[in-house]
C-alpha cells in the first residue's frame, strides 16, 4: 500500500505545536516507517510537489497570507487537522479580537517602550510586500472546513501522535483522558 | 426557580438511571441524586460544604447542565423537587449529547483562552468539556467584548470568563448580608456588577471562597496565580464527577 503523504503549517502560532509534535522523540522513526513527508517546515518543503493525505495545520489566521496558506492546504489535502489552541479558537494572538487594529499598531509601533524612541517618524509597517492584517484572528474553522481537531497548547505530543498513527493506520485514536487538555 | 431548599422528614421513592433510591420531600433531584452519590454536572447549583463556606445549598439554575428527563419531560435537577415514583434519566447518550452542546455554547459565548487562565485545571467548565470529549466547539465564537475589573487589591473580575451562573451573586456577602456582587442589565447584555466599595475591603479568607465558588475563571484571587503546578490541579488526573460522594454524609446512604 502507498505511504500517506503528511504536510504541516505553521500560522499565526508561536510554533509550540511542532516542537509539541517533535516530543514524540524517537517515535518519530516509527512514524518515518509509515509515512512519507510533503511541505513542512520541519523538512524546509515548501512547495506541494504532490497531492497530501494529511495536513497538521498549527496557528489561527491573522494576515491575508494565513487565509491563502490554508485554502492552499485544503486544496491540496484529504484530510486538515486544526492542531492547538490558536488552530481551534484563535488562542493568544486572538486575544487581540475585541482591541481596534489601529490601537495594536500604536501600541506596537508608536507608543510601546522599545518603539517610542527608535521610531521618530512615526512610522507603521505599510509595504506592500507585507501581509494584510485582519480585523480580526479567526480559527482555522471559520475560513475552510477542519476535519478534525487535537487541543491543547500546545497539545501533548502523546495526544498529537496517537491521532496521527490513527489517521494512517485507519485505528480506532487511544486517547487516555491525561492527554487531553486546554493548555 | 428555588434558591436555598428546606427539606422535611417525608421520605419519597424514585429512580434515577434505573437505581431505585430514598429522599426526603423539599429536597430537588439533584440534591437526592448527590446524596445517593450519583453525579448530575453543575455549573450554578452547588452543595453546600465546610470547603465551599456554604451553609445551605443553592441552585439558581441558570445553566441548565443539570437537564435530566423527568417522566419523559427534560426539567433541571437543581430545581426540580422530587416526587414520589419519579423516573429520571440522567446519564443518557441524548442527554450527555445536550449537555456538551451547553458546554460549547458557553465556550463560544465568552472569551475562555483556557492557556492563559489561572484557574486552568480546576476549572468546572473546562471540566465538563473534558468529561464530555469537546475537541473544539462546533459553533462560531462570538469573541464577545468584556471588561476586566482590577481595581480590587484582593479579586480580580474577568468577565470575559463569567458564565452568569449567579453563584457569586448568592454566596458571596458580608457578614450582615450586603451582596458583593450582583446582576444587571438582561438579555444579551447581562452581566455581574461588582460592589467595588465592598469588595476592596474583603478579607483573605472571602477572596478565596470567591475564587473558590466561581466555577470557571472569572473570579480570580490576586497574586496567587498558579500556586498549583501542573499535574496537581484539581481535574488533572480524573473527570469531573469521579470523586461524587455526598460531602456531609461521606457517601452515607439516607
Amino acid at each position: 500500500m502507498k505511504k500517506p503523504i503528511i504536510a504541516t503549517a505553521s500560522l499565526a502560532g508561536c510554533f509550540g505545536c511542532h516542537m509539541s509534535f517533535l516530543d514524540i522523540d524517537e517515535r518519530i522513526l516509527d512514524l518515518v516507517e509509515l509515512v512519507h513527508w510533503g511541505k513542512s517546515p520541519i523538512n524546509d518543503i515548501k512547495t506541494f510537489e504532490q497531492d497530501c493525505d494529511i495536513a497538521l495545520i498549527e496557528g489561527g489566521c491573522c494576515n491575508d497570507e494565513h487565509i491563502h496558506t490554508l485554502r492552499d492546504f485544503r486544496k491540496h489535502c484529504r484530510i486538515l487537522v486544526a492542531v492547538g489552541e490558536c488552530a481551534i479558537m484563535g488562542g493568544l494572538p486572538a486575544m487581540r479580537n475585541n482591541i481596534p487594529i489601529q490601537e495594536c499598531l500604536e501600541e506596537a509601533y508608536l507608543n510601546s517602550p522599545s518603539t517610542a524612541q527608535a521610531n521618530p517618524e512615526r512610522i507603521l509597517p505599510n509595504d506592500a510586500e507585507l501581509p494584510a492584517l485582519l480585523d480580526k484572528v479567526y480559527p482555522c474553522h471559520e475560513i475552510v472546513k477542519m476535519d478534525y481537531f487535537l487541543p491543547g497548547c500546545p497539545p501533548r505530543a502523546d495526544l498529537i501522535y496517537g491521532a496521527l498513527t490513527a489517521l494512517v493506520t485507519g485505528q480506532e485514536a487511544k486517547l487516555p483522558y491525561e492527554v487531553i487538555k486546554f493548555d | 426557580m428555588s434558591e436555598t431548599i428546606e427539606t422535611s422528614s417525608e421520605t419519597i421513592t424514585l429512580t434515577i438511571d434505573g437505581q431505585e433510591i430514598q429522599a426526603k420531600a423539599g429536597q430537588t433531584i439533584l440534591q437526592a441524586a448527590q446524596k445517593n452519590g450519583i453525579y448530575i454536572p453543575t455549573l450554578c447549583a452547588l452543595h453546600a460544604s465546610k470547603e465551599n463556606g456554604l451553609k445551605s445549598d443553592i441552585a439558581p439554575g441558570t445553566c441548565r447542565i443539570c437537564t435530566v428527563r423527568v417522566n419523559g419531560r427534560t426539567m433541571a435537577a437543581c430545581t426540580t423537587p422530587v416526587a414520589q415514583d419519579y423516573i429520571v434519566e440522567n446519564d443518557t447518550e441524548e442527554l450527555n449529547d445536550l449537555r456538551k452542546t451547553i458546554v460549547e455554547l458557553l465556550f463560544v459565548e465568552g472569551n475562555h483562552f483556557c492557556p492563559s487562565c489561572e484557574k486552568s485545571g480546576s476549572c468546572d467548565l473546562q471540566a465538563l468539556a473534558y468529561r464530555y470529549q469537546m475537541l473544539s466547539p462546533r459553533f462560531h465564537y462570538a469573541f464577545s467584548s468584556r471588561e476586566v475589573n482590577a481595581e480590587s487589591p484582593k479579586l480580580l473580575f474577568d468577565r470575559n470568563r463569567c458564565i452568569l451562573c449567579r453563584r457569586c451573586v448568592l454566596a458571596i456577602t458580608t457578614e450582615d448580608g450586603k451582596q458583593l456582587f450582583g446582576f444587571t442589565k438582561r438579555g444579551d447584555k447581562s452581566g455581574i456588577i461588582m460592589d467595588e466599595e465592598l469588595v476592596k475591603n474583603i478579607s483573605e479568607e472571602q477572596a478565596q471562597q470567591a475564587m473558590h465558588i466561581c466555577p470557571v475563571g472569572a473570579i480570580i484571587r490576586k497574586e496567587k496565580g498558579f500556586d498549583t503546578p501542573f499535574g496537581q490541579r484539581k481535574y488533572d488526573h480524573n473527570p469531573i464527577g469521579s470523586e461524587t460522594v455526598c460531602t456531609t454524609c461521606n457517601g452515607e446512604k439516607s
